[in-house]
């Protein structure tokens, strides 16, 4: 019964690891495209994030400045497509789409330039990264059954980033509903014709968005590179941000369900690692290849029958013009 | 190194006049660049295709003959690289890695006065050499380590891609931990069953994370530059990992038990000095502990942690590996 407690802890704590970086991106991309703009870059933001993060706390041997690096240029990437799709009316998934195939380029080919690694950072020592931090009472609790597994493994001794994406969701959810600029950021995404009659600027609600997303997203690279591994590697982001993007729309771009959405991957993700090769009773030992097209099942199943109709911000993809 | 050698005469299958082409290389001196095609993971993978990329280097170092590269980013470039690289007219073109053998099918026939060589898979044509290793009895040797080292009687493997290849690591490494403890658990994580699986170090360290939590604590990767991920898992768990194909031992000194080599820089070496020197020939070599193509890994870093008695006992198996004495189980074997 301990065993089965501890491995179940185990299994949750690995979610909320695997599950860190797609909350963060999809709440990015929520901001996003609750003010109407689809954000298909979140995968190139993330990893020009996980890039930046990895060289400067590499170069400064800080995990604080390689933060702060991380989310300054994921920043400035969401304005580059702000500038191409708010100011000039572009398309918004051509934008991204294109800022996606240029970050992959190009966050390996200046690793390459300044670090002669192959694309990679060199490896961080240890006061260069977030470490995991214990909580109080996590050893005083460890033995006593329940309590003890739940706090120790599950709650206690993870990064602070990890912590940060948790509370974020709860933040999110205040800002989109609780305050003025959430409603407003709604009312942009859904019908931008009257939140511009009723003289508030269209362009800078949705860039304000664009740049909170942007924040989110570099909080998304840099616990790749900085917390969850140890140097930024080529293309580190293996398709986490569309991963969120698809949590996103199965949330209903709403925080609560996103954060589910997101978290029910991340857990398909961390039980197929403990699944292989492992014999199950009364089914045996089950191939690998089941076990890892599990999560993408999983998916596949919730999408086609649980979930229902989900319904988009109504001028999302389409630029504002005064004139129509 | 002795080279146990397959040629196309021997099978005799060839047509008379392209046997004689193969079988005896012209005995000339080539000093046309030799090119090489590196491999998904990068050539600083610190792994597979770094072996090759050292072997390539040192060619060119002793030869001041600058070596003409492609580094595949992506399955569909393979077989345009190769094409690319041999219509240059180099001395040869070493493939880097399994997955270069179907392009180098096309590509060989198209070519058929360039040189070829293909590392880790075998093609039989005219103008094509196909390096393979005994990778099951270097492994077979760090399964015994793993075996030994460990005080749970629990040690890990994980894989990259989902191949016969990375199955025939695992199979030996299985075997030669059981042949040291017959109760032994080993646990066995492939990270996926496509070419991202070589660079995922994330879903590594989870694997890795997942096995340290079920008992194990010594952890083998086989997975390129996904291996980077356990490594950093072992040691922060404070659990001993086995490097593989490179010696990675400097990786994290103190918890890097040892390494798996796989003498991939040779293979290469080899490749552009004979095709240089005009002793270049096709068929299969095969490289395992006679040749010293596979082996493992003692130096400073890792030199606490093996005693006296594991390393004598290791040797031993190699001997007796060499000399038949223990047969260490071949899943590819056809």
């Amino acid at each position: 019964m301990d065993d089965t407690m501890a491995t179940a802890m185990a299994l949750l704590a690995a979610t909320l690891r695997l599950g860190t970086p797609l909350i963060l991106a999809a709440l990015a991309g929520l901001f996003s495209e609750r003010s109407g703009v689809v954000d298909i870059g979140l995968e190139g933001k993330m990893l020009a994030a996980a890039f930046a993060a990895a060289a400067a706390a590499a170069e400064t041997g800080s995990a604080w400045v390689g933060l702060t690096a991380g989310i300054s240029v994921s920043i400035a990437i969401a304005m580059v497509h702000g500038y191409a799709c708010i100011t000039h009316n572009g398309n918004q998934v051509v934008s991204g789409t294109a800022l996606n195939i240029l970050l992959v380029g190009l966050t390996s080919t200046l690793a390459q330039a300044w670090y002669r690694q192959g694309g990679q950072t060199p490896a961080l020592p240890d006061g260069a990264r977030f470490r995991p931090i214990a909580l109080p009472l996590s050893d005083a609790l460890v033995g006593v059954p329940i309590v003890g597994p739940l706090w120790s493994t599950l709650i206690s001794g993870h990064n602070l980033l990890v912590y940060v994406a948790i509370l974020a969701v709860p933040l999110t959810a205040f800002v989109i509903y609780r305050t003025r600029f959430g409603l407003r950021l709604r009312a942009v995404g859904e019908n931008p014709y009257a939140v511009d009659t009723a003289g508030i600027s269209v362009a800078a609600m949705r860039y304000q968005a664009l740049i909170v997303g942007g924040a989110l997203c570099g909080i998304a690279g840099a616990y790749l590179s900085t917390a969850q591994g140890a140097a930024f590697i080529r293309e580190m982001s293996a398709g986490k941000g569309f991963l969120a993007l698809a949590a996103l729309i199965f949330g209903k771009w709403r925080p609560l369900p996103t954060l589910l959405a997101c978290l029910l991957f991340a857990f398909a993700d961390a039980l197929q690692a403990r699944l292989q090769s492992v014999s199950l009773p009364g089914v045996g030992v089950v191939p690998v290849q089941l076990i890892q097209a599990l999560p993408y099942i999983l998916t596949v199943l919730l999408l086609a029958g649980f979930v229902g109709k989900a319904i988009a911000p109504k001028a999302i993809g389409i630029p504002y013009t005064k004139e129509k | 190194m002795t080279i146990k050698r397959r040629t196309f005469l021997g099978a005799g299958i060839a047509l008379p006049g392209l046997a004689a082409f193969g079988g005896r290389a012209l005995a000339q001196q080539n000093n046309q660049p030799p090119a090489i095609q590196f491999d998904m993971g990068g050539k600083f993978d610190r792994s597979f295709n770094q072996a090759a990329y050292d072997g390539a280097e040192r060619f060119q170092r002793e030869s001041s003959i600058r070596y003409l590269e492609f580094e595949v980013t992506n399955p569909t470039q393979r077989e345009q690289g190769l094409r690319n690289l041999a219509r240059r007219n180099p001395s040869v073109v070493v493939g880097v890695g399994f997955a270069n053998r179907s392009p180098l099918e096309v590509v060989s026939r198209e070519f058929p006065q360039i040189k070829f060589t293909l590392i880790d898979d075998v093609l039989d044509a005219a103008n094509v050499q196909s390096v393979v290793f005994r990778e099951h009895e270097g492994s077979f040797l760090v399964g015994m380590i793993a075996a030994m080292a460990s005080r749970t009687a629990k040690v890990g493997f994980i894989g990259g891609m989902d191949i016969p290849l990375i199955r025939k690591f695992a199979r030996g490494y299985s075997e030669g931990a059981k042949h040291v403890n017959a109760n032994i658990e080993v646990f066995e994580n492939m990270t996926g069953t496509t070419p991202s699986a070589w660079n995922d170090p994330s879903r590594g360290g989870e694997l890795a994370r997942s096995q340290i939590a079920r008992g194990a604590d010594v952890i083998y990767a086989a997975a390129g530059g996904t291996g980077i991920g356990v490594y950093q898992a072992c040691r922060e768990a404070g659990k001993y990992a086995i490097g593989v194909d490179s010696n990675q031992n400097h990786l994290h000194p103190g918890t890097m038990l040892t390494s798996m080599i796989k003498r991939v820089d040779v293979a290469v070496y080899d490749a552009m000095t004979s095709a240089r020197a005009g002793t270049w020939r096709n068929g299969t070599r095969v490289l395992g502990l006679r040749e010293n193509g596979v082996g493992w890994a003692l130096d400073e870093h890792n030199r606490s942690l093996i005693t006296a008695d594991m390393e004598r006992r290791v040797n031993e198996a190699r001997d007796a590996i060499i000399a038949g004495r223990i047969t260490v189980t071949d899943v590819t074997a056809r």
